[in-house]
């Protein structure tokens, strides 16, 4: 016997005779297909105007920086311009994502850019999150060519571009925003939530940013 | 590691005189029981999560083998493998398995309490590999040669000027006269020489906080970006998860969620919550080409139906260690398992046998407070209780304290002259103490070595119960 059926079986022995039973079967096929939402937070659900605010406020409380311009065609002089403000080479490394791609880089003529998936030594990293939740000033990045994992971890600074209209206020709606881009129950290799740079309580419970991943996290809000 | 809760006593006395580990404590104190008050004042909905967290673990337990089988499904559907393991020796052994067929030399790995449960690093460093801690906690009690002393700050007994020396110690490829005076500059010089351990790892370890039956997905949360970086590196990316881990729906993890980092460290999220499902895909630039998960029993699937059941809803936040008055005075160590606290005290027993971690449930004051913060409410001092008399039960107590149990029973059995003994004694403790405290006292010693006993004031309680009786009558 394997460990499998050892293991099962001693679950169906704990659960009891009605380990067998159809009803049961019925209940986790219901519960995995409806995935039903539970309690969301007040905070979780309000309109438009205070959702944002409260997105950036989440952030900025984590020590993360937060600017917003008001089209995607202003990100390469707003990059530029943070690059510069905080004394980083005016270099980059983003992946294929054509929102990226399409950009006015031409205008910036001293930013260098790779395009590709992160390397040790990469100082500075744009993204693009395909959502955000305002309850804690999460953004959603999913892995792949448009937007590599990697990026999201090895370099020093991290900058993030999401669309306001693409700011939910809760988790939950951004799973059901993942389900409608992969379909039903199917995921990319990595989903990360990133709520802030990184950081370390480890010696003696004094907080310290920037630990292995980012030390700086910068969020640009297109309002378009 | 090596049990040795037997020794509970000694090393709690030893714990208590320790005056580097008693400053270290203070930190547990001061920070985690302040800072999870703010984050649960900031969320009204605080206590209502923790009743939808419960009723969640509860529904997914009582349907376990079902979810589990629909997790193992997606996982192989999305190319990802499941080993399951019925023990630690098994878990060991697929581990190591799974290193020699990627023809590994280096692992690295992110904060897992299953692998301490395991004792994986020994293991793999007995058969050749090199095995490199990340978690910036981790890799301080890597170089120490320690155990973690809590579960999610397993460096907490340690103080800024021991990770100094440790530091100057093993990083001797480093200028001696570099100035570490700043804790900022011990992060950055361990994340400097933990870089290069990253980039040429083959294999990355790691926990999860739960595994996805919908998607097949692990999540693991932290701050560092550690574990992310242990996982997306390496060819290879192993998850060490234990069966209980496992929850319904993406809707079901984001309701504990809500909990997890209020409750563990007061953040209204972590930094990095990551969901892992599967290998790279063939057209993805980075990720793992291998993604395999050991679902580990280890004595859980004894502990469902039991009145230990409550147990397995637990999610290792931690707040049940940094509410204890024990823990607070002895830190995680002296309890001389892989597991501190009062969640170590309840579950220790179930994994280890009561007969090697009995003394654990009695390290408790049950004062109710790992109770009151536990945000999956898991009723702990009735469990230590169930264990303290399964322990009685099988005769395993220490002879004096059953003794006196006895003798308490023979008392309790009859009224009168249990009145009449407790009114005496309660005169004859009045007679010994001095300001109202008694220093030493007979058949007392253990209580008394390192605390007070308060001589009692007034009357006995039957006594008050009595004169309260006739004035209301
Ligand atoms: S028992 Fe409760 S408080 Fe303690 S670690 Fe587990 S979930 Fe947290």
């Amino acid at each position: 016997m394997t460990s499998r059926d050892t293991i099962l079986g001693a679950l169906r022995r704990a659960i009891g005779p009605a380990a067998n039973d159809a009803a049961r079967r019925k209940a986790v096929q219901t519960r995995l297909s409806e995935h039903p939402r539970g309690l969301i937070p007040a905070r979780g659900q309000l309109p438009a105007d205070e959702r944002i605010a409260l997105f950036r406020k989440m952030l900025e409380d984590v020590s993360a920086s937060v600017e917003t311009v008001k089209a995607e065609s202003e990100i390469p002089a707003a990059v530029a311009g943070w690059l510069r403000r905080r004394n980083a080479p005016q270099s980059l490394v983003h992946g294929a994502d054509p929102h990226i791609r399409d950009m006015p880089w031409q205008d910036e003529a001293e930013l260098k850019r790779r395009e590709g998936k992160a390397a040790g030594d990469d100082v500075t990293g744009l993204s693009r999150a395909v959502c955000g939740v305002a309850e804690t000033g999460t953004l959603m990045l999913l892995s792949g060519p448009d937007n590599p994992s990697t990026i999201n971890f090895l370099p020093e600074n991290h900058i993030i571009v999401i669309s306001a209209a693409d700011i939910e206020g809760d988790y939950e709606s951004a799973w059901d925003r993942l389900r409608a881009i992969k379909g039903d129950g199917i995921m990319p290799r990595t989903v990360n939530l990133v709520t802030g740079p990184s950081r370390s309580a480890d010696i003696e419970q004094t907080l310290l940013l920037g630990a292995h991943g980012p030390r700086a996290l910068h969020v640009i809000i297109v309002e378009d | 590691m090596k049990m040795h809760s037997a020794d509970f006593s000694a090393d709690a006395r030893a714990a208590l005189a320790d005056r580097q580990l008693q400053r270290a404590l203070g930190n547990v104190q001061r920070g985690f029981v302040e800072k999870r008050r703010k984050a649960r004042d900031k969320l009204p909905e605080f206590d209502a999560l923790r009743d939808s967290a419960k009723a969640i673990k509860d529904h997914t337990l009582a349907h376990l083998d079902l979810y589990l089988e629909t997790y193992e499904t997606r996982v192989k559907e999305s190319g990802g493998h499941v080993h399951w393991a019925a023990d630690e020796a098994e878990a060991r052994d697929i581990v190591l398995d799974i290193c020699r067929n990627a023809g590994a030399q280096t692992v690295t790995k992110g904060k897992s309490m299953i692998s301490e449960e395991i004792a994986l690093n020994p293991f793999l460093e007995t058969n050749g590999l090199t095995v490199v801690e990340t978690d910036l906690g981790e890799y301080i009690i890597q170089l120490r040669g320690e155990h973690p002393s809590h579960i999610i700050a397993p460096a907490v007994h340690v103080n800024r000027d021991e990770v100094e020396a440790d530091f100057r110690r093993h990083h001797d490829f480093l200028p001696a006269s570099r100035n570490l005076e700043a804790p900022e500059s011990l992060l950055s010089e361990a994340r400097g020489v933990l870089r290069e351990k990253f980039l040429a790892a083959d294999v990355g370890i790691t926990g999860a906080n739960f595994l996805i039956a919908e998607t097949g997905s692990s999540i693991i949360v932290t701050n560092e970006g550690n574990g992310d970086l242990t996982q997306l590196l390496p060819r290879v990316h192993i998850v060490l998860a234990s069966l209980e881990k496992v929850v319904p729906t993406l809707e079901d993890a984001s309701q504990i969620l809500r909990l997890l980092a209020r409750s563990a460290s007061g953040q209204e999220f972590s930094v990095y919550t990551t969901l892992s499902t599967g290998p790279r895909r063939p057209e993805d630039p980075d990720g793992p080409a291998e993604y395999h998960v050991v679902l580990l029993d280890n004595g859980r699937s004894k502990m469902l139906g039991t009145e230990f059941q409550d147990m397995l809803r637990c999610i290792r936040c931690g707040a049940c260690l940094n509410h204890c008055p024990v823990y607070h005075a002895i830190g995680g160590h002296a309890y001389g398992s892989v597991y501190p606290g009062p969640m170590g005290a309840v579950l220790s027993p179930a994994l280890a046998g009561v007969d090697k971690a009995g003394a654990l449930p009695n390290a408790s004051t049950f004062c109710g407070r790992c109770e009151e913060v536990c945000p999956m409410r898991i009723p702990l001092p009735k469990m230590m209780r169930q264990w303290r008399e399964r322990e009685f039960a099988q005769n395993m107590s220490p002879p004096t304290q059953r003794y006196g149990i006895r003798l308490w029973a023979f008392f309790a059995r009859r009224p009168a002259l249990y009145r009449l003994m407790a009114g005496a004694a309660a005169s004859l403790l009045r007679m010994m103490g001095r300001n109202g405290r008694i220093a030493s006292l007979p058949l007392g010693g253990g209580w008394t070595a390192t605390r007070d006993f308060p001589a009692p004031q007034g009357r006995t309680f039957q006594e008050m119960w009595r004169a309260r009786g006739k004035k209301v009558a």
